[in-house]
């Protein structure tokens, strides 16, 4: 009889997870690194774009 | 007694040096193949996940745990730790956001009825599951039984709070206040020494001293923070990332976003046309889960048997999932985004969040063996 342990538990989310990152390359706008944003936000110029916990419903 | 939100102690067999240079080896292989496919700056933002994920497993730095022994022990070095990085946090961080306003943002966020709210549910469902924002990612990434289950309703959660966000606001919210400069940096450094000195004053003799493991996780902590602030130019984060993936499901399964005030304005629909290695929170969060499950392999801790609870234990694990979810989203942050975050760039809700979900953690703690999840 299988005992579980962490090791199982853990094996299911990585599978989910992998299962979600294939779908979610799949499904979404293909990843261009070439029109990616610089490395550091800070001193390239550019407004902060992304949203965080604290955004409202506008996003931001 | 360490104080943690981690996962139980277990009988430990550390893994070989073999086992150990794989680990370091699949991190780093992640780390290049997101910068060479996403773009480097999203590699680095999986490296600092990976980095959140190690320190708080690794150091067992947390935040459900240590709010429980200040409220049940009166020990508050797991607290004065916390405090003690968000002003190391805002120490650098006031300067930057008041000197680099077009690049960065802070965690700022109006307080209102259902922002208070929200965090106090958040305080009550975080003790029941032992688990905040972060604890919850750590403890999934170690194997933990409660919050491997938990995560996933965490994220339907932070979806459908989302999805609801209009309604609850309307109820009543006030302008953003965000403390900033000189001044607003002094407040908050003096508010951060107030609750650290009443801490002291209430904790129990002999507890109130940081072991040295809590001064380094509270120095890196902090020093992750501020990197996340100047890779992404927004602070550390971790519920939007949760809801953004269930929304990306339901959008699969045929659900009409574009409707939804929050998921179909500009912001979020461009976040849900991205993939999520493109994300901010997704990728600190995948970090943070990999962080903890390398931790875990390195100290041999996955070879723990997973509990046995009662039924009402797993149905509370469930609710308080949904509620961790729910609840973040109306107050505009988790311990991480609106606590950590939120105080550490100047929020006033980042307060807010601190005292309702304080006192919904002095209720957690006491719900948390009648729900059968202390064995």
């Amino acid at each position: 009889m299988m005992i579980a342990t962490r090791k199982f538990g853990v094996g299911i989310l990585f599978a989910v997870l992998a299962g979600f990152l294939a779908f979610d390359l799949q499904a979404s706008a293909p990843l261009n690194p070439f029109q990616a944003p610089p490395i550091f936000a800070l001193g390239s110029g550019q407004a902060s774009s992304g949203a965080h916990c604290a955004a409202g419903i506008g996003g931001n | 007694m360490a104080i943690s939100a981690g996962a139980t102690p277990s009988p430990e067999m550390p893994s070989s040096k073999l086992t150990r240079a794989a680990l370091i080896g699949a991190a780093l292989v992640l780390v290049l193949m997101v910068a060479m496919f996403a773009g480097a700056r999203f590699g680095l933002l999986l490296l600092i996940g990976l980095g959140f994920g190690i320190t708080l497993e690794g150091l067992r730095f947390g935040f459900a745990g240590p709010w429980r022994a200040m409220i049940l022990r009166r020990e508050p070095a797991g607290l004065l730790a916390q405090l003690l990085a968000i002003a190391l946090v805002a120490l650098v961080a006031f300067p930057l956001l008041s000197s680099n306003g077009a690049e960065l943002t802070g965690a700022h966020a109006p307080v209102g009825f259902a922002m208070v709210g929200g965090a106090f549910v958040f305080g009550v469902a975080m003790q029941i599951v032992l688990g905040c924002g972060s604890g919850t990612l750590v403890n999934a990434g170690s194997g933990n039984a409660v919050s491997l289950v938990a995560l996933p309703f965490f994220a339907i959660g932070s979806f459908l709070g989302a999805s609801h966000l209009g309604f609850w606001t309307d109820l009543g919210t006030l302008p953003v206040v965000a403390f900033a400069g000189s001044t607003g940096l002094m407040l908050t450094l003096s508010a951060l020494a107030a609750v650290a000195v009443i801490a002291i004053v209430i904790g129990k003799p002999g507890t109130r001293m940081l072991p040295r493991r809590l001064w380094i996780a509270a120095a890196l902590i902090a020093a992750l923070a501020l990197a996340n602030l100047v890779v992404a130019g927004q602070p550390w984060g971790v519920v939007y990332g949760l809801g953004l993936w269930v929304a990306k499901g339901a959008s699969a399964l045929g659900a009409d976003l574009g409707a939804s005030a929050f998921w179909g304005s500009p912001t979020h629909a461009e976040r849900l046309a991205q993939s999520i290695l493109t994300d901010v929170t997704s990728l600190t969060n995948l970090g943070i889960i990999g962080g903890a499950f390398a931790v875990a392999v390195w100290k041999g801790g996955l070879a723990q048997r997973l509990p046995k609870l009662p039924p009402r234990a797993w149905i509370a694990t469930i609710i308080a999932g949904l509620a961790l979810g729910y609840s973040s989203r109306l107050a505009f942050g988790c311990n991480v985004g609106a606590f950590f975050s939120g105080i550490s760039t100047g929020s006033l809700h980042g307060w807010a969040w601190f005292g309702a979900a304080f006192l919904g953690s002095m209720i957690g703690v006491r719900l948390r063996p009648r729900l059968g999840l202390e064995g």
